[in-house]
C-alpha cells in the first residue's frame, strides 16, 4: 500500500496481459466478441490482431488502484480506449499503470491522476479513478 | 449496417436480475489477477452492462465483432457486494457517424432489487461498419 498524500506518486505496476487471460476473462464477463480471441476474426474487421477487451484493461487499473489504496472504495473509474493492447499468442502484452495522488476533493475523496501505457504508449486517454480513503 | 440516429433517447428493458455470487465474483477477480477475497472489482457492473448491451446490439442484429469499446465510465452509488441482485437499463444517448464507423453513445443504470441506483456506467461503442 502507498502513502495517500497528495502529489504522491504512485509506484508504478505492470501486469502481464495473456490470451489465456483473455479467454478466462471472456467466460467470466460474459463478453465472447471473437475479436478477443480468434486472430481470424480480428485481423478480418481490420484489428492488427487479438486484442484485449477494453474491459480488461480498465480492469487492471482498478487492481492497480486496489494495490496502491488498501482496497479502498472506489467511486468513480473510467477511460477511453485510445489504442489497442495486441495480444501475443506467444508471450504477453504487459500493461504498466502509473499514478499520483490528486488534491482532496470537498466532499473528502482522492482522485488519482493515472497513465496507463503498453511499452510506453499510452492505450487509456483520460483514465481516471475516485477513492474514499 | 448503419445504426439508425432515431434510436437516440430509447431505453431498453431492464435486463433480468442478476444474482452477484461469491463465484462469480472470485471467477471475475480471478482472471483480471486479483486476488478473490477482496472487494467485488469495480469493473464487475460490466457483466451486467454487457448483457444490455447485447440485447441492445442482438436487437439491432448488429454483430459484435464489429463493435470495440471507445469509453467506458462508472459512477457508484455504492460498491456492488456478494447478494446483490444487478439489473441494467440501456438507453441510447448519441449515433453519430464519423469516417464510416458509428459512435453509440449509452448509458446504463444499474439498480439493485430494491430498485435503487448502484451504479451509472457510461459506455461509446464503435461499429466498425467501414473495416474489411
Amino acid at each position: 500500500m502507498s502513502t495517500l498524500t497528495p502529489g504522491a506518486e504512485l509506484a508504478p505496476r505492470t501486469y502481464d496481459v495473456t490470451r489465456a487471460d483473455l479467454v478466462a476473462y471472456a467466460e467470466a464477463s460474459g463478453d465472447h466478441n471473437p475479436i478477443h480471441q480468434d486472430e481470424e476474426v480480428a485481423l478480418a474487421v481490420g484489428l492488427p490482431g487479438v486484442i484485449a477487451h477494453g474491459m480488461y484493461t480498465l480492469a487492471l487499473v482498478g487492481r492497480a488502484v486496489a494495490e496502491w489504496t488498501g482496497d479502498a472504495e472506489v467511486v468513480d473509474l473510467g477511460a477511453k480506449f485510445v489504442a489497442p493492447v495486441v495480444v501475443p499468442a506467444e508471450g504477453a502484452a504487459r500493461v504498466t499503470v502509473a499514478g499520483t495522488v490528486g488534491e482532496r476533493t470537498d466532499d473528502g475523496l482522492l482522485p488519482l491522476a493515472l497513465l496507463v501505457t503498453v511499452d510506453g504508449a499510452k492505450v487509456l486517454g483520460a483514465p481516471k479513478a475516485t477513492v474514499r480513503a | 449496417m448503419p445504426i439508425d440516429a432515431d434510436l437516440v433517447g430509447r431505453a431498453f428493458p431492464p435486463t433480468p436480475p442478476r444474482a452477484v455470487t461469491a463465484e462469480a465474483v472470485a471467477a471475475f477477480a480471478a482472471a483480471v489477477g486479483r486476488t478473490t477475497e477482496g472487494p467485488v472489482p469495480p469493473t464487475f457492473p460490466i457483466v451486467v452492462t454487457f448483457a444490455a448491451l447485447q440485447d441492445f446490439l442482438a436487437a439491432e442484429q448488429v454483430e459484435l465483432s464489429r463493435i470495440v469499446h471507445g469509453d467506458q465510465r462508472f459512477s457508484y452509488a455504492r460498491p456492488v457486494v456478494v447478494g446483490d441482485e444487478l439489473s441494467a437499463t440501456l438507453t441510447v444517448t448519441g449515433v453519430r457517424s464519423i469516417g464510416g464507423n458509428d459512435i453509440v453513445s449509452t448509458s446504463s443504470e444499474i439498480t439493485d432489487a430494491g430498485g435503487a441506483v448502484v451504479c451509472t456506467a457510461t459506455a461509446t461503442l464503435v461499429h466498425r461498419g467501414g473495416a474489411a
